[in-house]
């Protein structure tokens, strides 16, 4: 029953939603959309889950002090203040006691980290949280240079919300995609020789390809170069990807076969 | 050993000096890059300037900040671009990182958009942008492919209040916008495979005119959707955005950027075609050895 169960599920949600698709009725669009409610808020559990996952693996981390355990300290510094920076927000012009209070939430999370990673002495991180705690409870209380919106969007709109994301995560993360260039510039310089005829038909195809887009050679070539380069990319290019992507889609429908028909059961964590 | 047994045996670092050179030299220099306009992207530019005002573009801003290089002029390009001509945009963000690029850029739209412009020779006087008026910003929910099957049925579905918190029956610019039906066009910004539902259970569904803005390596991915007219347009990375800027004749952070790229990828040709160079002499003297 335990396994049959979910298989029930599956074959009855998989089948309707199947058939759905061709029953334009009322109350089969009232179903479908109930289900489309469902999915959504079990992907809001996911969201908490994930949460709950980065947590622990970073405090693991810490705990078995495994290869770059420091930077697992961060990885949480981040996570909570900026859910905490996403949950309050300025009042008026000054921010009074909110870096402090901010300082204080961080170090109790901090200190209570700290006990549950050290194997001897908790005690005075746990005192030490304690402390931190009711510091920043009393300037939550009484601080009305800002307050916290659980239930508003003001949060996102918090100054100091949009100053982490666009001064530090946005700048992160375009560096590290940046780097490719670097390693694409060695890459090419390495592998894209030609070696034997299909990787000479590669770097000819490349080249012309890359060469259609610079404007300094167009006099040159005049609109060959450009309709070479449009052969390529709607001739062989459009035919190779339509075969992917045919190829994909019957994989797809095979799939979807196979677990509505209880044949594929990876999706409860058995083969 | 010789030049080209050297040439054959460079250290990386050496080219990753050379592209660093290039890129900042290129980037402190300004000099303008002349931009050959495709027409993938003329008839994206084409089909949102003949739309009427008061019209309404579905913009999903699909990337996070790792494609803000390639994506975020073509957002800024586009949604000025739109509300120049007074047309009203939907945004949406089906990628976690999404709402805040989304809202910077609305930010900062807003501000250049308080300007008067002059745009191809037609004069547009600086207006301030509501949210709720000229825009509405409906935020991240995850599960994207469904998200976008849902908002087919009604908007209010996935998001019954937008990113700031207003009910959506509550904003002037929502009053009768039920789904896709009342949207001229959808465009998808995207730098993964977000592009692929909204091929998939949004335009093949639901029928409206998609045109999508990708990252320079995806591009040739998505080029049967554009031969089977599933797809209006693809604007394809930094070069595409510079060919909508420039087609708006409102230069931006996309043609800036070019004279970087252009000079970037000669940089990686001419690596390319010196590493084959020495191939194939190092491989006719090792020939030329075998034989005696």
């Amino acid at each position: 029953m335990k396994r049959q169960f979910p298989l029930f599920l599956v074959f009855i949600f998989g089948l309707f939603m199947v058939f759905q698709y061709f029953v334009p009725h009322e109350t089969s669009e009232w179903v479908y959309e109930f289900l489309l409610d469902w999915i959504l808020v079990i992907g809001i559990f996911a969201l908490a889950l994930g949460i709950w996952s980065l947590y622990k693996v970073s405090v693991d981390k810490i705990k078995t002090r495994k290869a770059n355990w420091g930077y697992s300290y961060v990885t949480l510094f981040g996570l909570f203040v900026m859910i905490l920076f996403g949950f309050t927000s300025q009042n008026g012009d000054s921010w009074g006691w909110y870096f402090i209070f901010v300082a204080t939430v961080m170090l109790t999370i901090g200190m209570v980290i700290q006990a549950m990673v050290s194997s001897g002495q908790k005690g005075l991180s746990l005192i030490l949280a304690g402390v931190f705690l009711v510091a920043s409870v009393l300037i939550g209380m009484f601080d009305n240079a800002w307050s916290f919106h659980f239930y508003t969007a003001e949060g996102l709109q918090n100054s100091m919300f949009r100053a982490f994301f666009d001064h530090i995560l946005i700048p992160i993360l375009s560096t590290m995609f940046s780097l490719l260039a670097f390693f694409i510039a060695s890459a090419a310089y390495r592998a894209f020789r030609a070696r034997n005829l299909l990787a000479s038909l590669l770097l000819l195809a490349a080249l012309i390809v890359m060469l259609r887009f610079n404007p300094y050679l167009s006099p040159i070539f005049g609109d060959y170069m450009a309709k070479t380069s449009n052969w390529l990319m709607n001739v062989p290019n459009m035919a190779a990807q339509r075969a992917i992507v045919i190829g994909i889609g019957l994989g797809i429908v095979a799939t979807a076969l196979k677990v509505i028909l209880g044949i594929e059961r990876g999706y409860m964590g058995k083969g | 050993m010789n030049f080209f047994d050297k040439l054959m045996k460079l250290d990386r670092r050496w080219v990753f000096l050379f592209l660093v050179v290039v890129c900042v030299a290129t980037y402190m220099t300004e000099f303008e890059v002349p931009i050959l306009v495709e027409p993938e992207t003329q008839v994206i530019f084409d089909f949102v300037d003949e739309l009427e005002p008061g019209e309404i573009v579905l913009i999903a801003i699909d990337y996070d900040p790792n494609n803000l290089a390639e994506l975020h002029p073509m957002t800024y390009a586009m949604a000025e671009h739109c509300w120049r001509k007074k047309l009203r945009i939907i945004f949406t963000s089906l990628s976690q990182n999404g709402p805040g690029m989304a809202d910077q850029a609305i930010r900062d739209i807003s501000d250049s958009l308080m300007q008067d412009t002059e745009y191809n020779g037609v004069m547009y006087e600086g207006r301030e942008i509501v949210s709720g008026v000229d825009y509405c910003f409906l935020g991240y929910k995850p599960y994207y492919a469904l998200v976008i099957l849902a908002m087919g049925q009604d908007f209010r579905l996935p998001f019954p209040a937008d990113y700031y918190g207003t009910p959506l029956d509550s904003l002037p610019m929502m009053q009768g916008v039920i789904n896709y039906d009342q949207v001229a066009c959808v465009v998808d910004l995207s730098g993964g495979n977000i592009t692929d539902a909204w091929i998939s259970y949004g335009q093949g569904r639901f029928g409206f005119p998609l045109l999508l803005g990708l990252t320079g390596v995806m591009t040739a991915q998505y080029y049967p959707f554009l031969g089977s007219g599933q797809v209006v347009g693809i604007m394809g990375g930094l070069l595409g955005a510079a060919q909508y800027e420039k087609m708006a004749g409102n230069p931006g952070l996309a043609m800036d950027g070019m004279r970087v790229q252009l000079y970037a990828h000669m940089v990686i040709i001419l690596f390319i075609i010196m590493g084959n160079v020495g191939f194939f002499v190092s491989r006719r003297k090792q020939k030329q050895a075998e034989r005696r």
